[in-house]
């Protein structure tokens, strides 16, 4: 099962790389990772996509807690959340394929950020199922470069991490 | 207020922690530390030979005496010297703080002259670290350290201080109370779960106490008897509960595990109950994990709530400090308004059938009148000594006829690396534990493959005055290697039969201390004897069986029931 976790951290030097090694150390598998500052500068926030049974999920969750820098831990994918994830991308725009890369688009509601003579560079946002599906449209038309920034996550209305 | 350096700041922060004594070895990255404790004089110093020796100094100071041990070393090698020992402290949830040296901040990263980022190293291996960037953040640091290293689950806690930040100026403001709001470690365990704990309890027909470390490092020693006496049930322990309960109890089935006693095992395997205290459910405990305990439900207590569920399914979760768990669940269970005679009679058909088990297989070893057996000797030990030293091991055979063999009444008075299996160990153990009870006899259980990775420390014994017997067990083996090579490898002894071993009584006398040897069985007794009665450090070795092996042995990856007898 795919869990997303919220993670709040304590934005000292180090912390990242502890919620990392706590990762590699133990065999447990990092999908995507996400971190920025709060509305507090003294933490962080860290979107944390990964996988595993329950018994993993929970032990990720209670060892993550363990961290001396560990504020909160949420699973956030237990309830109702919205994620988003941006992408840009770098897509071949000849003249034959222009229009087409501009359907896709106007479809997927992206925008173009950058043109040149045979190129578009798109920017995407939506859940990681709406960028696979960009992506999957674009690719026979020929990605030159793509750019994620990973999952973030939030749980739906009243709930705040 | 006036200004301190970062050096007085680190004296200062040992004096108000009650630190006594630190061990360490100087270099040129803390040298200004050493300088601000020789000048201040009233903490002892006690210099080591490796940097390794002076963790596990540390450690068996902690484990003795329930103190924070404390050790300084410089920066680069004499800081990775450490991580053995620190990762040993890290597995068996020792209190410990590191200091370390550090190059100038200025030259951080550049990979200036014994540089090495120590901070990264030890990331997975201390409860927390620090690397101090400002003179204005040591004195919080270095409060924060001793707070995060004795509360909660204890661990080791490194501070690397760079020589600059060692000699800036600050103000010294150590906080009187530590407020993390990312660190709330539990210790009052959560009523509603005891509740339903002694609900499963009384249900039980056949109950098993599981006994760890938890139940040493807690204190919870009176309350585990009183649990145990209240509802009548046996008591199994793991090597590092091994005194947590009284070995000589009739209730105490002794070790479980890969080297525990049949009867633990067997008792294990066919519980209804297991009411694990302060135990981690380590493979080397539940053997094949899907043949554990098949019957049974589980209530498991621990102050880390990353132990529990992590190994088994868990029915009954109890996050707390063991001592406060327990009382409450024995009052909890008292409340119930039965009495210790029906707990007799609800379990008596089970402590039958322990009995019977205990009748079965008893611990033995075949007894020899030519060759020493190892076993012998620790019985021997254990009736001079009466039980009343506190005893290290290095790790291996030696460490395991101990935790067989010697009977542990007390708590504290086994010191061993139950987690990490840290070979050479022991001796410097022992070194901090006659530190920190310098009338206590203090004995280093060791085999011949592991006394020698520490051997250096003899030095250090001699130069404190320290009185610590060490038993070799000579059998010019790393036997515990050995053991498996000849039951798994048909006896294809690769590298663990030594070509050269040091004769230990002269090394003895070469460091200035006394060296004894017994190679017939009718010498341990006077060997012991006089080892024990003489003053100083003495080494006493015994020429053992060579092929003697551990037994019980419950083979890795088989179920605890697939036991392999004497």
């Amino acid at each position: 099962m795919r869990h997303t976790l919220s993670v709040l951290v304590e934005n000292n030097p180090g912390a990242l790389s502890r919620i990392a090694g706590l990762f590699s150390g133990r065999g447990f598998n990092i999908e995507s990772l996400c971190v920025a500052a709060t509305l507090d500068p003294t933490l962080s926030h860290l979107t944390l996509v990964t996988s595993g049974a329950d018994l993993i999920i929970e032990q990720i969750i209670k060892q993550l807690n363990r961290l001396v820098d560990v504020y909160k831990v949420v699973d956030v994918s237990e309830g109702e959340y919205v994620e988003r994830e941006m992408a840009l991308i770098k897509v071949k725009a000849e003249a034959e394929t222009r229009a087409e890369v501009l359907r896709i688009v106007d479809i997927f509601r992206c925008k173009v950020v950058d043109v040149s003579p045979k190129t578009y560079t798109l920017e995407v946002t939506g859940p990681e199922t709406k960028l696979k599906a960009v992506l999957e449209l674009l690719r026979p038309i020929g990605i030159k470069e793509i750019a994620r920034t990973g999952t973030i996550a939030m749980a739906r209305e009243k709930k705040t991490v | 207020m006036a200004k301190m350096a970062g050096k007085q700041m680190v004296v200062e922060a040992l004096k108000r922690e009650g630190v006594e004594v630190v061990f360490g070895y100087p270099g040129g990255a803390i040298i200004d530390v050493f300088d601000a404790i020789d000048k201040d004089g009233s903490i002892k110093f006690v210099l080591v030979r490796h940097e390794q020796g002076a963790t596990h100094a540390a450690d068996g100071y902690a484990r003795s005496s329930g103190k924070v041990g404390v050790c300084i070393v410089t920066s680069g090698p004499g800081a990775t010297n450490t991580v053995t020992g620190i990762a040993t402290a890290y597995m068996d949830s020792v209190p410990m703080v590191v200091i370390t040296g550090q190059v100038p901040t200025a030259l951080i990263g550049n990979d200036a002259f014994q540089e090495v980022d120590i901070v990264g190293i030890t990331r997975p291996c201390t409860k927390h670290n620090y690397l101090v960037k400002d003179v204005k953040d040591l004195s919080r640091i270095l409060k924060e350290a001793f707070y995060l290293a004795r509360s909660g689950r204890p661990g080791p806690v490194l501070i690397d201080i760079p020589k600059d930040v060692q000699n800036g100026k600050a103000e010294f403001a150590y906080p009187e109370e530590i407020e993390l709001r990312s660190y709330k470690p539990v210790a009052d365990p959560h009523i509603k779960q005891i509740e339903r704990a002694c609900a499963l309890i009384e249900q039980a027909r056949k109950p098993i106490i599981y006994a760890g470390g938890g139940v040493v490092i807690a204190g919870a020693h009176k309350e585990l008897r009183a649990l145990a006496e209240e509802i009548s049930a046996p008591v199994a322990m793991t090597l590092m509960g091994l005194g947590g309960f009284p070995g000589t109890h009739p209730y105490s089935l002794g070790m479980l595990g890969m080297h525990g006693s049949y009867c633990s095992n067997m008792a294990m395997a066919n519980t209804d109950l297991i009411i694990a205290v302060g135990a981690r459910f380590d493979d080397r405990v539940t053997g094949k994990i899907e043949a554990f305990a098949p019957m049974a439900k589980i209530i498991h207590m621990d102050v880390d709530p990353t132990s529990i569920q992590k190994n088994v399914k868990v029915d009954v979760p109890i996050v707390g400090d063991c001592k406060k768990g327990l009382s409450k669940l024995l009052k909890v269970l008292k409340e119930g308004g039965r009495d210790q005679e029906t707990w007799k009679n609800q379990h008596k058909a089970w402590w039958e059938q322990i009995r019977a088990w205990e009748k079965r297989h008893p611990l033995s070893y075949k007894k020899d009148s030519n060759v020493i057996k190892p076993q012998y000797v620790i019985e021997r030990l254990y009736d001079m000594t009466k039980g009343r030293a506190i005893i290290t091991t290095e790790v291996g055979q030696n460490q395991m006829w101990t935790a067989q063999f010697y009977k542990f009444d007390e708590p504290r008075t086994l010191l061993t690396s139950g987690g990490l299996g840290t070979m050479g160990y022991g001796f410097p153990a022992a070194i901090g534990a006659q530190i920190a009870f310098p009338d206590k006899l203090v004995v280093d259980v060791a085999g011949d493959g592991s006394i020698q990775m520490n051997i250096q420390e003899m030095a250090t014994a001699m130069e404190q005055k320290l009185p610590v017997k060490i038993v070799i067990l000579n059998n010019q083996f790393l036997g515990m290697v050995r053991q498996w090579q000849e039951l798994f490898y048909e006896k294809r002894y690769v590298a663990t039969r030594f070509q050269v071993v040091p004769d230990f009584v002269r090394l003895a006398e070469a460091y200035g201390a006394k060296g004894f040897r017994a190679t017939r069985p009718e010498e341990v007794d006077q060997v012991l004897k006089q080892g024990l009665e003489t003053d100083g450090l003495v080494i006493m070795e015994f020429a053992i069986a060579r092929e003697e092996g551990v037994f019980p042995m419950v083979p890795a990856g088989k179920a605890t029931t697939e036991m392999l007898l004497v």
